[in-house]
């Protein structure tokens, strides 16, 4: 029967397969004692016979489709699995305890495990994973168990998993992995992230993929629209075999605008800037033509960890970035954490209204010392490109001015001190509460540049949070009440000679694009992927005819309208 | 019992593929192998017992080897150190 999953979709594209369930079988089983060790023994041995046979033809599978280098992964195992300080002490508890094997096994592998885990060598630490490894397959030869063998994987397919992590990404022969979904994971989510870098498909957060998908299920993983089609129809098949080659087509067309500048059919230029989370997310960057970084949220250096990071490693993060992009300019924006997204070793009290309370700016300034090494950090980092530093969540000019004093003061101090730090760093802020937008031709006067973060500007401005799913056609970013906030930012910073960005989805959105043309929108800040489409649009477009229409949408009454207007003057 | 002091040359030690090597090496023969470094010994046939000495550059270690065809093992692996540039 077919069926349908949402999800988001992570990474766009369409794929249709075979599903291949990457989910990791029960290895569960009970201590036992044996009255026949001899035989226990033997049930042992032909388990690492087993394994070993399984392990060299995948060893040699490898080399062949993989290359030495990733079969590297497997000699290893199989030197594991030959160790004598290994398999004789597990056979010698077999004897001398009488306890089952999968019990010996288990015992003497963890505790080489927990060695290798507490040596101070990273390199050392990774070997645990090889034993881990190891121990699963002859685990699962004893329980007459299927062991997964993602690295074996010879036919096209798509992934279905609870969740990607990287080594099981590492594992995958990608080659064949058309596309994914998961259970669990968000636009953020390793998965996600690894589904763009590999530019297949995925569709990620659909809660129940792995339970409503079996082994070689028919599955189209429509990552342009967040759905996952299970056994579908012969006649649905068709239809995405019809919008897979589209895609193709379209790709191969957006390709060819790399390295191309982003220029209007009338002859304006517009940057296309890409939003990023760490300096991994460069390549993408530049596979993608991005002609700037609008948006580095460095929160992610500061999350899954158990306490602040040290100013040199934000330092080394900030530098690979600036370094990465050759000169062309990075917005770093400080910390914006707090409310919603937590960081545990900050001990922040539990708040009713998350998204208007203590966080992202308001935190800092209270919270000077964190700040300040993130500042420092910034600063030193300062010569080895063009920074730009963007403070969040500024809701009155108080604020832009203790931060831009802090940051002052802490370039000063440095100085002092003779370390070099650039002189051009442009200090901005990003646009997302109602407050700064009206008032934005006084902040105009102070600030270098504004980055509008529609997002929360959206949430700010309706009164609606964007995670209460029964409010969400609150969400409105057409509405003419955000376009015009919009406009009056952006000709504000016109007035005094600054530019003005966005950095919110709405960046990158086919509709809100031809209205910020026409609005002037000096920057437009998207993720890497949605670059390539947007500035293929943005080439088609007369910069003079969208003023029109950006005048025009401005008088109308409803979301709707804008958006029927707007496909309406562009033929969408 | 035969025995030789070697001085470790690589960069990284012997770790990974240098490791490897050296075990599939002392593997082949059927004397016991030992692996000395810094007063521990190890057997030189257990990859888990090799990595876990953690041989860095410029270390000095000894090799044992007790048995029928020590001095062959001795040999070989002496081969296999020089060759590989690991150690002198």
């Amino acid at each position: 029967m077919s069926s349908i999953l949402k999800g988001i979709a992570a990474s766009s594209g369409i794929a249709i397969a075979k599903a291949y369930r990457l989910v990791e079988p029960d290895l569960s089983f009970e201590t036992k004692k044996v009255s026949d060790t001899v035989s226990e023994v033997k049930r042992f041995k032909e388990a690492v016979a087993l394994s070993t046979s399984e392990l060299e033809a995948i060893r040699d599978r490898a080399k062949v489709e993989l290359g030495e280098d990733k079969a590297a992964i497997f000699e290893a195992h199989l030197l594991v699995l030959s160790d004598p300080e290994l398999l004789g002490p597990i056979e010698d508890k077999i004897t001398q305890e009488a306890v089952n094997a999968e019990a010996s096994l288990k015992e003497t592998a963890d505790m080489f495990i927990v060695m290798f885990e507490q040596m101070d060598n990273e390199y050392m630490r990774e070997r645990a994973a090889d034993i881990r490894d190891v121990k699963k397959r002859v685990l699962s030869h004893l329980l007459g168990v299927k062991v997964l063998n993602p690295s074996m994987i010879s036919e096209e397919v798509i992934v279905i998993a609870e969740d990607l992590t990287p080594s099981d990404t590492a594992q995958l022969n990608r080659q064949f992995v058309k596309g994914f979904t998961t259970n669990i994971g968000g636009r953020t989510s390793h998965s996600a992230i690894m589904a763009r870098s590999m530019e297949i498909p995925a569709v990620v957060g659909t809660k129940e993929a792995t339970v409503e998908i079996e082994n070689g299920d028919l599955v189209i993983v429509d990552g342009l629209n967040g759905e996952v089609h299970v056994n579908p129809t012969e006649e649905v098949v068709k239809q995405y075999e019809k919008k897979a080659a589209q895609f193709e087509e379209q790709k191969a067309e957006w390709a060819k605008l790399v390295n191309e500048p982003t220029v209007s059919a009338d002859g304006h230029h517009v940057e296309l800037a890409a939003n990023i989370g760490t300096p991994a997310d460069l390549e993408g960057v530049r596979n993608n033509g991005g002609e700037a970084v609008g948006l580095y949220r460095t929160e992610f250096l500061y999350m899954g960890r158990t306490e602040l990071p040290t100013e040199d490693e934000q330092f080394e993060s900030y530098k690979a970035v600036l370094e990465g992009m050759k000169g062309k300019p990075v917005v770093v924006r400080t910390l914006d954490i707090g409310g919603d997204k937590e960081l545990p070793y900050l001990d922040l009290p539990h708040e009713m209204n998350p998204f208007l309370g203590f966080r992202a700016i308001r935190l800092c300034l209270e919270e000077q010392d964190m700040f300040r090494v993130q500042l420092r950090a910034l600063l030193r980092a300062s010569e080895y490109g063009n920074l730009k530093i963007m403070f969040p969540m500024i809701s009155n000019l108080d604020e832009f001015r203790q931060a831009k004093a802090i940051l002052l003061e802490e370039k000063e101090l440095l100085v002092e001190k003779g370390v070099n730090v650039s002189s051009e760093i442009e200090v901005g802020i990003m646009v997302e509460i109602p407050s700064t937008a009206v008032l934005a031709d006084q902040f105009a006067k102070e600030v270098d540049f504004f980055s509008i973060g529609t997002n929360d500007l959206i949430q700010y401005t309706m009164a609606a949070d964007r995670m209460n799913e029964r409010i969400s056609y609150l969400y409105q970013p057409y509405n003419p009440a955000i376009l015009r906030l919009v406009k009056m930012v952006i000709d504000a910073a016109h007035k005094e000679g600054k530019w003005a960005g966005m950095c919110g989805e709405m960046a990158g959105d086919e509709i809100a694009i031809p209205i910020l043309l026409g609005l002037g929108l000096d920057e437009f800040s998207m993720s890497a992927t949605s670059i390539l489409p947007a500035r293929t649009q943005i080439r088609q477009l007369s910069k003079e005819d969208m003023k029109k229409l950006a005048d025009e949408v401005l008088q109308l009454t409803t979301n709707d309208e804008v958006m029927t207007a707007v496909k309406k003057a562009i033929k969408l | 019992m035969a025995q030789k002091q070697f001085t470790v040359t690589a960069e990284t030690g012997i770790h990974a593929r240098p490791a490897t090597l050296l075990v599939q090496t002392a593997s082949k023969f059927d004397s016991d192998i030992q692996l000395e470094y810094k007063g521990k010994k190890v057997n030189l046939k257990s990859i888990m017992g090799v990595m876990s000495l953690g041989v860095g550059k410029d270390a000095e270690i000894i090799i044992y080897a007790e048995g029928s065809d020590e001095q062959e093992a001795l040999n070989s692996l002496e081969e296999t150190l020089k060759k590989e540039g690991l150690a002198e």
